[in-house]
């Protein structure tokens, strides 16, 4: 009988470092699986964050660079421009995206740079132990909002996904989870969207991956994805948020 | 080639596409911004990369991916933007990346002011950013010694895999000078190999590079940084430069000068000369690794009385000369900083008063 599912050649056998629950490893697979159904493997670069993805090189097969936080999207403009040919990805959590790097991924975006984000969303910074993120939702407790999170003093979770569909220049830009398997599926073909349209130089690309963080939550992993589909996927929906087709061919104004 | 009328911060921007550099990331800021003004053109037609980056933060690490990648890579700011990109040369001391950094200084602390200064300089030769890291730094005193520097520094920093920093005041990056360009050296790191993060098919061996400053084990970290100091140590024996200047003959003063301040104090030397006082100058043209022995030689000198520092800050790389000095004779400072540059007739009065007062007859 022959094989129908194995490990991806762009994925390390290697033991996970990452909790129970936590949905890092499904995404580690499905950016795996991308690099191996392109056939990009020797002509990628991956850029690790700061946060616990920092380690996404000890399981992803391809050439990193390692960031600063927040810096990634910068790095892989530097690489881009000067390396067009190679395929480049940055995978970033919210903490490192949608706060200290928040002008970075702006404004590669807004320059089209012909680079993927894989922006891992769990409402709160893992690795530096469950503090407040822009993403942490209303009365969400966290190690510095342990009364739960106040917008009347910090404002509304940022919905990365929609304030970066705001920019003119064109872009593909999607929301996903893989809390449960009907999910994977569909975000396996937006990872592979990504990629494509990057590998066609078209546009920049986002898939912000709604995800867990049952440690740092202080739930199970039952619990967590429970708490993910009630609480996180109504603020922050699945789908397609902007896709380059849709843009306008007309510049609306120039300077002359 | 010959001699072209150039201004400073233009003789920098060709100087680097004639050493092969051809990616240039900026971000604009006063006295240095006439370089992106000139390769925002100057690259497309040599086919190189020009962008200007949102902040002197994403320029820093725009460098890191470019250098990462295995090309040779170079910008240019002035001191408040070398304070934001210092956070990226860490990392890059710690992943081990060569690029060419430039600071045509300005007045400081804080938005200061736009006019020349030297008050970078305890920034840029004791490690800029956190940790243990180091830039090999280099001090341009013309517009044709600023584009040499830039030439050599893309070698060097390949060498060392470590970033170069062009030191210069903003005279150097804002005056008209005569300039000649050496030949073009027109290459990229060769031993990239072994280090760049550039696709694994583009190797031979197929085997990937991983360009990385973090050691979450505390032994590999200390070898790390074992490995890093003794690079530092290296730089140190191999790369010092300095120039010295009427130092042959017996002299009653030495002053350590660099950059545009020490043309000033060459010229206040051939005046006092002709007064009949005979004054040394030391010219250091690295100030990382910086010239200690040199000095130190120079101060021994049985004829001389006292050692200046003359320097465009309040006082930085006067610790560096009395380190080198080692209290073998009193050791001085004279400077400004805010804009004005000391005459000639500002050090000839210091130095006069210096060798006339009691301290320094002894």
């Amino acid at each position: 009988m022959a094989k129908t599912f194995q490990r991806p050649q762009a994925l390390f056998d290697q033991p996970t470092h990452y909790c129970p629950g936590c949905t890092h490893g499904v995404i580690h697979r499905l950016v795996a699986e991308t690099i191996d159904e392109l056939g990009i493997r020797g002509r990628t670069v991956g850029i690790a964050p700061v946060g616990c993805a920092v380690l996404a090189y000890n399981y992803i097969d391809c050439d990193f660079q390692e960031a600063a936080h927040g810096r990634a999207p910068a790095m892989a403009t530097g690489i881009k421009r000067v390396r067009p040919d190679l395929m480049v990805f940055t995978y970033q959590g919210d903490g490192d995206l949608a706060s200290i790097g928040m002008g970075e991924i702006i404004h590669a975006a807004n320059r089209g740079e012909k680079f993927t984000t894989i922006f891992v969303n769990n409402a709160i910074y893992g690795m530096t132990g469950g503090q407040m993120a822009p993403t942490t939702m209303p009365n969400q407790r966290s190690s510095t909002s342990p009364f739960g999170r106040k917008t009347e003093e910090v404002g509304m979770p940022i919905r990365v996904a929609e304030l970066l569909s705001a920019l003119v220049t064109p872009a593909y830009i999607t929301r996903q989870t893989v809390i449960r398997p009907k999910y994977i599926q569909k975000a396996k073909k937006a990872i592979l969207k990504a990629f494509t349209y990057q590998m066609e130089k078209r546009c920049f690309s986002l898939v912000e991956v709604v995800s867990t963080c049952p440690t740092n939550w202080g739930m199970t992993p039952p619990e967590a994805i429970q708490w993910t589909e009630d609480v996180m996927l109504p603020y922050y929906p699945l789908g397609d948020v902007k896709t380059p087709d849709a843009e306008p061919k007309e510049m609306p104004c120039k300077a002359k | 080639m010959p001699k072209v009328l150039m201004k400073g911060n233009e003789a920098i921007a060709e100087a680097a596409i004639r050493a092969g550099c051809l990616n240039y990331f900026a971000y604009p800021i006063t006295p240095q911004s006439e370089v992106a003004e000139y390769l925002c053109w100057r690259m497309p037609e040599v086919n190189g990369v020009f962008l200007q980056g949102e902040s002197e933060v994403a320029v820093a690490y725009m460098i890191f991916g470019a250098a990462g990648a295995g090309v040779r890579v170079f910008t240019t700011s002035s001191s408040p933007g070398i304070s934001l990109m210092s956070e990226g040369i860490s990392y890059l001391c710690g992943a081990e990346l060569p690029a060419v950094f430039v600071n045509i200084m300005r007045g400081g602390p804080g938005l200061g002011g736009i006019l020349p200064s030297q008050a970078d300089y305890l920034q840029a030769t004791k490690g800029i950013g956190h940790g243990d890291c180091r830039l090999l730094v280099m001090a341009p005193a013309s517009v044709q010694e600023a584009a040499e520097m830039v030439m050599q520094a893309f070698p060097l920093a390949e060498k060392y895999r470590n970033p170069v920093m062009i030191l210069g005041d903003g005279l150097i990056g804002q005056m008209m000078e005569p300039v000649e360009f050496p030949d073009h050296l027109r290459s990229e790191p060769s031993n990239k190999d072994s280090w760049a993060s550039n696709g694994m098919d583009h190797r031979k061996s197929k085997t990937r590079n991983l360009v990385r400053s973090l050691y979450l084990n505390a032994t590999l970290l200390n070898d790390h940084n074992m490995d890093l100091r003794a690079k530092y140590e290296r730089m140190k024996a191999e790369e010092v430069r300095y120039e010295d200047y009427n130092t042959d003959g017996d002299y009653q003063a030495l002053i350590v000068s660099y950059g545009t301040m020490s043309r000033v104090c060459k010229t206040a030397v051939n005046t006092l000369k002709e007064q009949g006082i005979e004054v040394g100058l030391i010219r250091p043209q690295t100030l990382f690794p910086f010239p200690e022995a040199a000095i130190r030689q120079a101060a021994r000198k049985e004829s001389c009385r006292a050692v200046l520092s003359v320097e465009m800050s309040m006082g930085q790389m006067v610790e560096d000369v009395e380190r080198s000095v080692r209290g073998a004779r009193p050791v001085q400072w004279y400077g400004k900083c805010g804009g004005e540059v000391p005459t000639p007739e500002e050090i000839i009065e210091v130095v006069t008063a210096t060798l006339a007062s009691d301290d320094s007859r002894r």
